[in-house]
């Protein structure tokens, strides 16, 4: 199945550096087999930057992680991950690897937990530069302080020599952009790259991310739950619910005019500074996980727009004006955006 | 070097506390120090007499303890009513024995504990089924039923050790060792099996080894530098906390194989009363506990620089 392009796209992308496929992901439980993600389809370009976001639990980090070869042990993972033409899903462990080190590399959420802790800033920022790269330790070292100057960390020499435990989180996130900066890799994987910072410092993390990454022309898959957020740093959003992508459109235009109503409601629920609201709109129920939902369209029990046979038949993919919506009423649909933009 | 200098300062404080009990307890026995020193015997007029001059009974307490600590320092602790003979020289003999048997069991227990657990946390499988199952079973079975065992195969069946004497010279001696220090080692191992395995496998989940792993850094870097360095540091701990253990649990050891160590000593000179030998040998248990510890937190705060302050 030949899935259209997406008007939209940057005219300078000719092929795209990463084409998922009817990606699923699924890990044991018990005798059965719970699927985590569903079906996804995700192109991003040379360059490109694009913004996952959905809810904890809708699939996302796992699809990113997917992306490397990390799934967890024993999760079976269909469908087709071509990086640079290149199948990911059946790669051996040697050409894993040296995707990893040097193609594709992953900002993870959590620095704290993320870089290890009893190894200093300096162990952490030159060790794949030393075991992947072949750097010399001392080129190695110099190379990591010109980094975290390029992060905004100027202080470097000294910032080497510490631990994880005496740099904020703000600093730690910057240290792992800067550790992801070394390897120069064509794609970057953010996984929630600020959720876990202040709020005061998110924004700066953010900022430095992309500054540096549209600089160096690497593409990014930005993970975020944050609508206002992807919208902002990335060409592309799709939006995802239960595992499965339900949305994908340019930033712009799905900002305006979102097509599905989860899309819309996800919009809605955000509080606005203009406004005051004694109750934010909510989206009714709770968020459920691929392998809760059931034959049909996974948001119906939540929809506002549902009709009966949205429960009998898992919405096809379509285009509608340049979105592509997993949606069987998309057409027929006027949804509200965001009302700031 | 600040942090050595307050832990010394803490050991030395330790030890006085120590010192001050064990000297202390002499008088706290039913019916004073005389009729403990004398026991069922009944002493001439002289011999008391000699008694209360040795050690000191006409002095107040707290200069006989002070007299006492003073030459406790020098390493004099006196002479053993038993053996008329010095204690430190009594001790340096025996001391030499459950020093190599304590140093023995603590190589077979560091070896083969960290090993056997570092695979079985590894190798999820047959492997980590065959480990746990044998560490239950060393676990569960009492010492002197291991050392028992251990003297009917190896020494009365095969022949392969001997079962009692110290033997000659170094490597002798480590031959005559061997079943004792196996049978002191083997619980300990067990638990340390356990332990580093615990610790390995939390590692491995970690997130940061996720992180390396994504890196694209091979399998075998990932394992030695962040899955194996960070568990080593609660497995160090708990080998300090087993090494100490075993300086106590050396006694029943000794008894099975009939070695002349502390350990049995301590207990003969409790069951005889030699009230000079039993404050010795507590001390230097308890000098030689104390080190083991200042050891084990000096591994720690090289291993982890969390602890650093």
């Amino acid at each position: 199945m030949k899935i259209p392009e997406v008007q939209d796209k940057p005219r300078d992308v000719r092929e795209d550096l990463l084409d998922v496929r009817g990606l699923s992901v699924a890990v044991r439980a018990g005798r059965s087999w719970r699927t985590l993600v569903d079906g996804v389809d995700l192109a991003i370009g040379g360059g490109e930057a694009v913004g996952l976001v959905g809810e904890s639990g809708s699939g996302k980090s796992m699809t990113a992680r997917a992306l490397l070869g990390l799934t967890p042990p024993g999760a079976r993972v269909t469908g087709d991950i071509a990086f640079d033409s290149d199948q990911v899903t059946t790669m051996n462990r040697r050409a894993l690897r040296e995707l990893r080190a040097r193609r594709v590399a992953m900002v993870f959420q959590d620095p704290r937990a993320h870089i290890n802790p009893v190894r200093s800033v300096g162990d952490f920022l030159t060790e794949a530069m030393i075991a992947n790269l072949g750097v010399a330790a001392a080129e190695a070292h110099a190379r990591a302080v010109r980094l975290l100057a390029d992060v905004g960390i100027p202080d470097g020499e000294r910032r080497l020599r510490q631990y994880p435990h005496e740099l904020s989180g703000g600093l730690l996130q910057r240290v792992m952009i800067a550790s992801v900066l070394a390897v120069e890799p064509d794609l970057v994987l953010a996984d929630e790259p600020t959720t876990a910072l202040d709020v005061t410092t998110q924004s700066e993390v953010m900022a430095i991310l992309d500054e540096l990454r549209r600089e160096r022309g690497m593409a990014m898959l930005l993970i975020t739950h944050d609508l206002a957020l992807a919208a902002a740093t990335c060409d592309r959003i799709s939006v995802m619910y239960a595992g499965r992508i339900v949305e994908t459109q340019p930033s712009t235009t799905l900002t305006a005019t979102p097509r599905h109503p989860y899309t819309s409601g996800l919009m809605l629920s955000r509080p606005s500074i203009d406004t005051v609201a004694d109750r934010l709109p909510v989206i009714p129920g709770r968020p459920v996980a691929a392998f809760e939902s059931g034959e049909g369209c996974a948001f119906e029990p939540r929809c506002g727009h549902a009709k009966p046979h949205c429960r009998d038949l898992r919405p096809p993919v379509q285009d509608v004006e340049g979105a592509r919506v997993a949606c069987v009423r998309a057409g027929e649909l006027t949804l509200r955006g965001d009302v700031d933009v | 070097m600040r942090f050595l200098l307050r832990r010394l300062a803490g050991l030395a404080v330790v030890l006085v506390v120590a010192s001050f009990l064990v000297y202390g307890l002499l008088y706290l026995v039913p019916g004073g120090p005389m009729a403990f020193l004398l026991g069922n015997r009944s002493g001439t007029p002289e011999q008391i007499a000699a008694i209360r001059e040795q050690y000191r009974l006409d002095d107040p307490f707290l200069v006989r303890y002070l007299a006492w600590l003073g030459d406790a320092v020098q390493g004099d602790f006196g002479s053993s009513l038993v053996y008329r003979q010095d204690v430190s020289a009594l001790l340096t003999a025996r001391g030499t024995t459950t020093a190599l048997l304590v140093g023995y069991a603590t190589a077979v227990i560091v070896v083969v504990g960290v090993a056997a657990g570092t695979v079985a946390g590894l190798r999820p499988g047959r492997a980590d089924a065959v480990i746990s199952t044998l560490s239950s079973a060393s676990l569960a079975v009492p010492t002197f039923v291991i050392g028992v065992l251990l003297v009917i195969v190896f020494a009365l069946g095969l022949g392969w050790f001997p079962v009692f004497g110290p033997g000659e010279g170094f490597l002798g001696r480590l031959h005559h060792l061997t079943l004792p220090a196996i049978t002191l080692s083997l619980g300990s191992a067990a638990f340390l099996a356990r332990i580093t395995r615990a610790s390995v496998r939390e590692e491995l989940g970690r997130e940061h080894v996720e992180t390396a792993r994504s890196r694209g850094l091979a399998e075998r870097h990932v394992i030695r530098r962040h899955v194996l360095r960070n568990a080593s540091i609660p497995v160090v701990t708990v080998t300090g906390l087993t090494v100490a253990g075993l300086l106590a649990g050396s006694v029943v050891v000794e008894n099975v194989f009939a070695l002349d160590g502390l350990g049995s000593l301590f207990v003969r000179a409790i069951l005889q009363r030699d009230f000079a030998v039993v404050q010795a040998v507590v001390l230097v248990l308890v000098t030689a506990f104390v080190l083991v510890n200042l050891v084990v937190d000096l591994c720690c705060k090289a291993l982890d620089p969390r602890l650093s302050r």
